[in-house]
């Protein structure tokens, strides 16, 4: 992959010397300390705190695994193969860190198909760790269906009743996070819990990547603090006549430019119903039609769905269809109402998080567009109308 | 503490015996398949239903229901 890196003042991750001969070695109770008071969140998406993960491996009966995930399923999501390229001893680091103070059985990085293997293999040389590249698609990267084809079996999500934290891989107490969460976990046992809180917020401290892509002149990976401004994060980045950035990828939402001085926390981002999720900002210009672009994600939502759990399987192509027809102009009124309907009904339902971030990208499109929506139903389509500067 | 109803959507396939059963509970989606009336993934079941939602749990064509008892 070659995603280019934009260069910003905040450089934790990207440009790290290889500190590995001062690796320091900490025990359970000492490293748990330090990621307590750190206040790490996972960057893979879900944003739990590292901590209480880490905790609720450890107090299982058996030896644990702890698998780094660098699955990277989504499409717009370019920062962990960034990281595993640039960064990849922080990232074992992080894993063989982890995996001494539990007293791990195995140490996986799993490596998503667009992840180039090499530098974490030659990062990898003499750890216990063992390297593996498995089969991608968008939702292999969901801890169940990762400690499922870890396992031999098809990479399809399970019932999270058992949660993987309990039963994971070869039925062991199993501890999932993903490549960054690592790297940071990495730098946090280096650099101690106050290094690491002094950037970002208080509430959310640290720093974080983020794929910047869409119509921007410079797309790439960027690193910045956690909290900052939106518009800022994307400024290294170039926006071309920004309308709304997605934030969070194809299961996020969107922020309309009118409110691009958001800041990227838990707490300002929650009016939107976003989450800054894997770090992934995607932005879209005002000539692009954006239920063209949101019915082309539904479809592919649709197609990626592991077509296990039946909201999923029959809700997904019911709402990509009718996003196509009032995308291309069919004055329906009912359209939008079905879509929401829709939308609502498959959310909370179904094994995994494809259902209810697919449900939530469909109704922020719907109120984030709403005057578009709106147009569409009159017979135009404000994106077709030329800009005239 | 609570009992709750767990349905493993891995292997529903929208037989709709719960639904029945528990119609104070389950409504059925435009497929067929059971919604929780309370809007929670995984429903409280009250005191009056224990019993129709045993019924349900051994009913289900696909074993796909459990119940659990929650703290909350």
């Amino acid at each position: 992959m070659s995603t280019p890196t934009i260069r910003t003042t905040t450089r934790r991750l990207l440009d790290a010397p290889d500190h590995r001969g001062s690796l320091p070695r900490l025990g359970l109770a000492q490293l748990l300390e330090a990621v307590t008071a750190s206040g790490l969140t996972g960057r893979g998406g879900a944003g739990f705190p590292t901590a209480i993960k880490v905790r609720s491996v450890a107090a299982g009966a058996r030896k644990p695994v702890v698998v780094g995930n660098g699955m990277e399923g989504e499409p717009l999501s370019h920062k962990d193969a960034v990281l595993l390229t640039r960064s990849p001893h922080l990232v074992l680091d992080g894993l063989e860190t982890l995996a001494r103070a539990m007293h791990a059985k195995r140490a996986i990085l799993a490596l998503g198909p667009e992840i180039d293997p090499a530098a974490a293999l030659i990062a990898a040389h003499g750890r216990k760790v063992e390297v593996v590249q498995l089969e991608g698609g968008f939702i292999a990267g969901q801890e169940t269906a990762l400690v499922n084809q870890l396992d031999g079996r098809p990479a399809l999500p399970r019932d999270p009743f058992t949660r993987v934290t309990e039963s994971g891989v070869g039925g062991r107490p199993t501890l999932v996070l993903n490549a960054e969460t690592l790297a940071q976990v990495a730098l946090v046992a280096r650099n101690g819990a106050s290094w690491f809180r002094s950037a970002g917020t208080a509430d959310d401290p640290g720093t974080s990547l983020f794929t910047v892509t869409g119509a921007v002149s410079r797309p790439g990976v960027v690193e910045a603090d956690r909290g900052s401004a939106l518009r800022d994060v994307l400024a290294a980045a170039q926006p071309l006549h920004p309308t709304a950035v997605l934030v969070g990828g194809y299961h996020g939402a969107w922020v309309p430019e009118s409110s691009l001085d958001v800041r990227l926390t838990r707490s300002d981002l929650a009016p939107f119903n976003a989450s800054v999720g894997a770090g992934v900002l995607h932005v879209l210009d005002d000539s692009t039609c954006p239920l063209g672009f949101a019915a082309e994600v539904v479809d592919y939502l649709a197609q990626e769905s592991a077509r296990q759990c039946g909201p999923c399987l029959n809700g997904l192509p019911h709402l990509a269809k009718n996003l196509h027809r009032l995308a291309a102009g069919v004055r329906d009124p009912q359209l939008p109402i079905e879509i929401a309907r829709m939308s609502a009904q498959i959310t909370g339902r179904g094994a995994c998080a494809h259902p209810d971030g697919s449900a939530r990208f469909v109704a922020s499109t719907l109120d984030v567009f709403r005057d578009h929506v709106s147009a569409h139903l009159a017979g135009w389509c404000p994106s077709r109308i030329r800009r005239v500067s | 503490m609570k009992t709750r109803l767990h349905v493993d959507w891995t292997r529903c396939d929208g037989h709709g015996s719960c639904a029945e059963l528990l119609p104070r509970l389950l409504d059925v989606d435009d497929f067929g398949f059971p919604v929780s009336r309370s809007g929670e993934r995984d429903p409280v079941v009250p005191a009056r239903d224990d019993d129709a939602a045993r019924h349900a749990v051994r009913n289900c064509p696909l074993m796909a229901l459990r119940l659990y008892d929650a703290a909350s």
